[in-house]
């Protein structure tokens, strides 16, 4: 295929899987919308109240940049493992794979569907936080090449998942008992300074920490890490995940006989 | 002009150590109408999967008009449409939308995609359910969305696993017209089908496959040319209540009003009825027990099962 032709097929697939959240817009987007407004109420309206400043922040506003970037990991990864699954369960994944697309541009379309997601759902919880509080963005670069690489970097993480996966079961352990806890430990409602030295410490090993005090540093300016390293890691992470399911498309790992 | 397809010592181990195939060998000519047929797990899915990049293959090579598999992989994808024995598309898409990304994955511009749905969902009778899902299509429509789908890159080689599997006649008759068409534009088509009258009506060529191995591979006359004999029945104008003495014809009493005559392929029909009309016995019509081409095949299968 010439250039022109995979941007065609690229474009096709990434349409084709909006065209699939969207039209389920119930399931996909607007749960996760609400969800993180009851975040907003409860863990900064009722709550935050009373523990008052994090780190020289309002808890409001502490709060907003780890809640965003939580919805966007969970959402981007949950698109591309439902969606790749299901098209190996229904075996539309065939259409595929019958065609000349390479399976880097395969593995680049379900990507695109899951950034597209994530953006989406991200951009509708920042709306919502808006009515909770002001939003600044202290270095727009940043927060959108971090909001981006983490989104390019779950869906990665959310295809391989569904390469490996036989059932429906096997698409819900990861993000349940990995993702989440990974996350809330993540620094999405504190900042690790306030653990004791050896949780720091631990806490250091968790990747999703440096995503959020990345993007938490793009908002408000306030980050635990230094922006370098955790860059640094995004990209490591995005490289391994990226070459990992190439490797497995290009075997057949779970798609071929 | 290099084969439409050929096939080299193909082979397939599967994990659990079962050997799908043993080393096929098979050319299809540019242009062929061919029948691969085979009892069920004869080897045929397996064949057909590997040569549309579904399966992966053990040993031996693949090409699509000189398009090898393992060197030259998108070109002979460009060649190729598959529709598979079952439905692998997307119920939850609309009809129009699962044959305009289908050609996206070939690159064809999304307008000049359009035109391509539309000629194919017209031909194919499912224009009127374009906007519709997937899911909401009976099981005939759902084979012709498949065959659309398949035809929407235009290939140059069709292969077709069952695609009448569970048709009424009347779609069955219309694919075939559709098919024989298709084939005469230029397409060369490639069809397994356990309807042997469908196979006999269609195709030129034939293949047989059983037990992972290549038992037969000639044109569709010369193989029917190898029938020794035919058994017809007869359905008599009158009654007749005991066997007629024939003595060159080897006749069976059915009931008052049946016989069955086996022809020698050497023998003419005229003389039989004839012999027939000598005693007085009228035969009102006549027809093939079964199947020539059924007859053979069972006949091959068995012959390889038991040499």
């Amino acid at each position: 295929m010439n250039a022109h032709a995979q941007w065609i097929a690229f474009k096709t697939i990434v349409l084709k899987e909006i065209l699939r959240f969207s039209r389920i817009w119930i399931q996909t987007i607007l749960p996760p919308m609400i969800t993180t407004s009851l975040y907003f109420i409860i863990f900064g309206g009722l709550i935050g109240g009373r523990i008052g400043e994090m780190e020289g922040i309002r808890y409001m506003d502490f709060i907003v940049p780890g809640l965003i970037m939580m919805a966007v990991i969970t959402n981007a990864y949950s698109n591309v493992v439902s969606s790749f699954y299901s098209s190996k369960f229904q075996r539309h994944l065939e259409e595929m794979l019958v065609s000349p697309v390479p399976n880097y541009l395969i593995i680049l379309g379900f990507v695109g569907g899951g950034v597209a997601r994530g953006l989406a759902v991200g951009a509708g919880v920042t709306l919502v936080s808006m009515f909770f509080s002001p939003l600044t963005i202290h270095d727009p670069l940043v927060a959108v090449t971090v909001v981006l690489l983490t989104a390019v970097l779950f869906s990665l993480a959310g295809l391989i998942n569904g390469v490996f996966a036989r059932s429906f079961d096997d698409i819900s352990i990861v993000p349940t008992f990995v993702l989440t806890p990974l996350t809330y430990l993540g620094g999405v409602f504190y900042s690790i300074s306030l653990l004791p030295g050896f949780w720091q410490d631990v806490s250091l090993l968790n990747p999703i920490l440096y995503m959020i005090n990345a993007f938490r540093y793009g908002f408000i300016g306030l980050s635990d890490m230094g922006l370098a390293l955790s860059y640094g890691i995004i990209l490591g992470f995005v490289a391994a995940l990226f070459l990992t399911a190439l490797y497995l498309l290009d075997r057949g790992v779970g798609i071929r006989n | 002009m290099p084969s439409a397809l050929s096939i080299r010592q193909l082979t397939k181990t599967y994990r659990n150590g079962f050997e799908a195939l043993k080393g096929i060998d098979l050319d299809v000519e540019p242009g062929d109408f061919f029948a691969l047929l085979g009892p069920n797990g004869a080897g045929k899915s397996t064949t057909i999967s590997i040569v549309a990049s579904l399966v992966n293959k053990t040993g031996g090579s693949v090409s699509i008009f000189g398009h090898d598999l393992d060197r030259d992989i998108h070109a002979a994808k460009r060649c190729l449409g598959l529709v598979p024995q079952e439905f692998n598309f997307n119920v939850f898409e609309p009809v129009e939308e699962i044959l305009v990304n289908q050609a996206g994955y070939y690159g064809i511009p999304r307008r000049e995609a359009w035109k391509r749905a539309e000629k194919y969902l017209v031909e194919l009778g499912l224009w009127d359910k374009r906007k519709g899902m997937a899911r909401m299509l009976s099981g005939g429509m759902k084979r012709r969305l498949m065959i659309a789908r398949a035809l929407v890159h235009e290939p140059r080689l069709l292969i077709l696993d069952e695609p009448t599997a569970g048709v009424d006649i009347e779609i069955r008759r219309s694919m075939w017209s559709f098919l024989r068409e298709l084939n005469r534009e230029g397409c060369t088509i490639i069809l397994t089908t356990h309807y042997l009258e469908e196979a006999e009506s269609l195709c030129r060529h034939i293949g047989i496959i059983d037990q992972g191995r290549i038992i037969e591979n000639t044109t569709m006359k010369g193989l029917l040319s190898k029938l020794t004999s035919e058994t017809f029945i007869l359905d008599l104008s009158e009654p007749l209540m005991h066997l007629p003495d024939l003595p060159h014809h080897r006749l069976r009493w059915v009931d008052e009003l049946t016989l069955e005559a086996d022809v020698d392929r050497d023998t003419s029909l005229n003389q039989l009825f004839l012999d027939l009309q000598s005693k007085g016995i009228q035969v009102r019509s006549m027809r093939n027990k079964s199947n020539r081409l059924e007859e053979l095949f069972m006949h091959m299968v068995n012959g390889s099962r038991n040499p």
